[in-house]
């Protein structure tokens, strides 16, 4: 009894509001921008080897490497102790550690900027202390401080779910064989932990690198990220080839990295392959 | 208990051009206790899923009472199957897991519940009702599993490898209460094993298969006793399978001599394949022996010792209730009715 | 050593904490400046319910959640499924299509939803951005359903066949049942992944609809407003409010079972 015609109308669903809708970013990609009479053109891609734009790029990936690692060290030594506490406090913590997350997203980026601003609560702590006031928002740390707050937990979820899943006895065995906690930690248990740290690390970076709320809100429009650029293109110079173009530079940057992470992660369910 | 109730005919089945069943034909009798044995992978599972409608055959045809029912969905059939990890329904509880077939046939409650009551008494399970599955143990999940599958009062009950989870003792007991179930309901079981043990002690009839292929089909004294081919021989028993050649009719030499046996049929000088069973070959003196040897190896069994013994560069597997100490000289006699002569299956 | 990992932790939980907590405390601070407290005062609230727009937003995004999570799992479900009885290469290929729009950056999802839009010309507003929405949430229906379907003894179909039970009535009778926790994860995590989406809304709306995300992205881009404050405060606790009334229902109903079972 075959029941495949049950996944149908999800397919021609799919194929009509995910493959055709990226098709026509990839036809508007290579077709002349200007008069949109359709020719086939590179243009758009040679537009974006200009510096001005390049530098976006650069400074894209930069800022979302910086707050990636900076999420990996905050957040694996969390993980580690959320999995290391006792079973029945382990629950709590972790709903603690999830309730921030069902905040809204622009909610948790807008409350830091109540926290950073000039005359906010932070200037006003300082200057308790005869210190600042600081310009902190609309800066690149404000951005960074952002990707941080709000992507930290898909950093620690991950290696959570590994560092959990992992045999207690592994570490007691290395310790029984004479190894410091130190050695432990660098031989057996971050070696086994790192499908969750790659997971960690991809689930950070690739919302990061195309944030343009982070950047437009906390950097106030200063440090244009790809994610701004191409809002930029299709809400106001109505420029879509160029966008265009951008979106699939910012695709290929994605496949490109989940390529890497996945390279050293063999342990994938079934229909992985593409990605 | 001649009366047929499922004959295959020409049954033939692939998998993606791999022949899993090749042009299989067998007639199953009504009250028969038939036992498809052989190894994995040898289309016994495939013949019971198609019996059960859940495959399909690529060629041939399927017979219920004599009439084609190779399209008639499994739903519709009157067979009814224990699965071999039993397959209950896990959010549903033992009443509910047996009821299951019998509210799908629309009885009132009341039936329902003197059905159940009846399957559950026939599997000495009374009283686990309202039970969830999970709290049951693997001997007594099994239990629910045939309760639920002979509630429906099918005619022919379909077995796949029902006792392959079970522990050594319990499986036992399991095999002599499952051919007592057989026995009080009068219906036909076509049981699917690996193992042999479990198919000579339960089984009216034997079909022994390989590659898709029936080997054998017979009584389980005459499988063991009268094995076709080599195959058969060394998967029934752990037999020692010699090279020999026919001398002429009564008369075989093999292991550097020749012995009287009661084969005839074969030409003279052909070559055949000679299985002696283990505790066919007894032990003597080595003055009184056909063969000489040296026993090389001595297992305790239970009940008997599994020797092994030495002779020329051929090693004898020798059951004994006698133990030869390891580098004792002995002598071995066979009998002309212990020789079985087959015919040689290139393989 | 202990102390030092209890403060650790402690100070990431007030780092999480901390924006929030202020967030939501300023929504009842009299004063406009939000380095003091002004005194208590619910004015922020009173206006919020003076300002019709955003109130229209707010029941938008409910209503859009609602009926996108309701629409993506049930055709999620049955796509599930389809997938999990396919094989070889049409299933590997539909697993793909499902991960395509989880890993694709929103952004593009989203620009790339605009185009459809203008090139289809269908009109911005409630349609297209319920369209959107349900979109983007069927894949996560799919992968919230799909393992709960491979857990699934491959016997348990067959054998409700054999007990006489139609194609149809086994679904319904045996395997809704036991994929039925993945289906309402899956609705969950749709609902949710669609109360919080600001990015493809943003693309995908027009004709002056508007959902809370959008409102605050617009008013968050012209300053700080404790109306927001209000606005999220109400959000956040109703979202918390439904997250521990789901979650104590799961555990009844959960627990009763364990106690069907003894």
């Amino acid at each position: 009894m075959k029941r495949n015609w049950m996944a149908y109308p999800y397919f021609f669903w799919m194929l009509l509001f995910t493959i055709v809708p990226l098709l026509m970013v990839l036809y508007f990609s290579f077709t002349a921008s200007v008069n949109g009479d359709g020719r086939f053109s590179f243009a758009n891609f040679q537009r974006v080897l200009d510096p001005l734009y390049l530098n976006v790029i650069w400074r894209s990936v930069r800022l979302a490497f910086i707050s990636t690692v900076i999420c990996l060290v905050l957040g694996y030594p969390v993980a580690m102790l959320l999995a290391q506490s006792q079973a029945s406090r382990q629950f709590t913590l972790i709903v603690l550690f999830v309730i921030p997350m069902w905040m809204n997203f622009l909610a948790r980026t807008y409350a830091w900027m109540t926290l950073l601003e000039r005359n906010g609560l932070i200037n006003t702590f300082l200057g308790w202390f005869g210190l600042g006031p600081y310009n902190l928002l609309h800066t690149e740390f404000a951005v960074v401080l952002g990707m941080i707050y709000n992507f930290l937990p898909f950093m620690v979820l991950p290696i959570y779910t590994v560092l959990n899943k992992m045999d207690p006895a592994l570490t007691e065995a290395s310790y029984d064989l004479g190894a410091t906690p130190i050695r432990t930690f660098f031989r057996v248990t971050l070696p086994l932990s790192l499908p969750g740290v790659l997971s960690g690390i991809s689930m950070v970076f690739m919302p990061a690198v195309t944030t343009f709320v982070i950047p437009q809100l906390l950097g106030g429009g200063q440090f244009t990220m790809i994610g701004n650029l191409i809002e930029q293109q299709f809400l106001r110079s109505n420029d879509w080839g160029f966008g265009s173009a951008l979106s699939i530079i910012l695709m290929l940057l994605i496949l490109l990295s989940m390529r890497i992470m996945s390279h050293y992660d063999r342990d994938r369910g079934e229909g992985g392959g593409f990605f | 208990m001649a009366e047929e109730i499922i004959r295959l005919v020409n049954i033939a089945k692939e998998f993606h051009g791999v022949q899993v069943l090749d042009h299989i034909n067998l007639q199953i009798f009504r009250n028969e206790f038939v036992t498809l044995l052989g190894p994995s992978g040898c289309g016994k599972t495939t013949t019971l899923r198609i019996i059960g409608g859940f495959e399909s055959p690529s060629s041939g045809d399927l017979l219920f009472e004599g009439e084609r029912i190779n399209e008639v969905p499994s739903f519709k059939r009157r067979v009814n199957t224990v699965f071999q990890n039993y397959a209950l329904f896990p959010h549903l509880n033992v009443f509910e897991n047996i009821a299951f077939g019998l509210r799908i046939s629309k009885l009132n409650n009341k039936q329902i519940a003197r059905k159940v009551t009846e399957a559950l008494e026939l599997v000495n399970l009374r009283g686990y009702e309202k039970r969830g599955i999970h709290s049951l143990s693997g001997g007594q999940q099994q239990r629910v599993a045939i309760a639920r599958a002979v509630v429906n009062e099918p005619e022919v009950l379909l077995l796949d490898e029902p006792l392959a989870a079970l522990d050594l003792k319990l499986r036992k007991e399991m095999q002599i209460e499952l051919k007592n179930i057989q026995k009080r309901l009068g219906i036909t079981f076509i049981f699917v094993t690996h193992d042999q043990e479990e198919a000579l002690t339960m089984s009216d009839t034997i079909v022994v298969m390989k590659d898709g292929r029936i080997q054998q089909i017979g009584q389980p004294i005459d499988i063991y006793n009268e094995p076709k081919n080599m195959f058969v021989a060394d998967f029934i028993g752990a037999s020692t399978i010699l090279p020999g050649r026919f001398i002429q009719d009564f008369h075989v030499f093999f292991a550097d001599r020749a012995f009287d046996c009661v084969d005839k049929g074969f030409a003279p000088q052909e070559e055949v394949d000679v299985v002696i069973r283990p505790e066919d070959v007894k032990l003597v003196a080595p003055e009184d022996g056909m063969l000489q040897g040296v026993v090389t190896s001595v297992v305790f069994k239970g009940v008997h010792y599994e020797m092994l013994v030495e002779s020329g560069d051929i090693v004898w597997k020798v059951h004994s209730t006698l133990m030869e100490p390891v580098g004792s000289n002995v002598g071995m006699v066979i009998l002309p009715n212990d020789i079985h002569v087959m015919k040689k299956v290139a393989s | 050593m202990r102390f030092l990992k209890k403060s650790y932790l402690g100070l990431i939980f007030l780092f999480l904490y901390a924006p929030i907590l202020i967030l939501i405390i300023f929504s009842f601070n009299a004063s406009k400046s939000r380095g003091a407290w002004g005194g208590f005062t619910l004015d922020w609230y009173r206006q919020l319910f003076q300002d019709d727009a955003l109130l229209t937003s707010l029941y938008n995004t409910i209503v859009i959640a609602i009926v996108a999570s309701i629409v993506a799992t049930l055709l999620g479900t049955i796509a599930a499924i389809g997938i999990y009885r396919m094989k070889g290469f049409r299933k590997s290929f539909m697993i793909n299509l499902t991960y395509l729009p989880i890993l694709n950056p929103d952004i593009v999802t989203a620009i790339s939803f605009m185009l459809l839009l203008i090139y289809l010309k269908i009109p911005r507003g409630m349609l297209s951005l319920l369209l959107a929405h349900i979109t983007f949430c069927l894949p996560f229906v799919i992968i919230s359903v799909l393992p709960k379907l491979r857990q699934l003894d491959p016997q348990i179909y067959d054998a409700a066949l054999d007990l006489g039970a139609t194609p149809k009535r086994a679904y319904f009778s045996v395997i809704l049942p036991q994929i039925l926790p993945g289906i309402f994860a899956g609705f969950l995590l749709a609902f949710t992944m669609s109360i919080d989406d600001f990015v493809i809304s943003y693309f995908t709306t027009g004709n002056g609809v508007s959902n809370l995300s959008i409102s605050i992205y617009s008013m968050a881009r012209r300053g700080i407003n404790p109306k927001i404050n209000a606005v999220l405060t109400i959000l956040f606790v109703g979202i918390l409010a439904l997250m521990f009334f789901i979650n104590r229902r799961v555990n009844t109903n959960s627990s009763k079972k364990e106690r069907g079972n003894v």
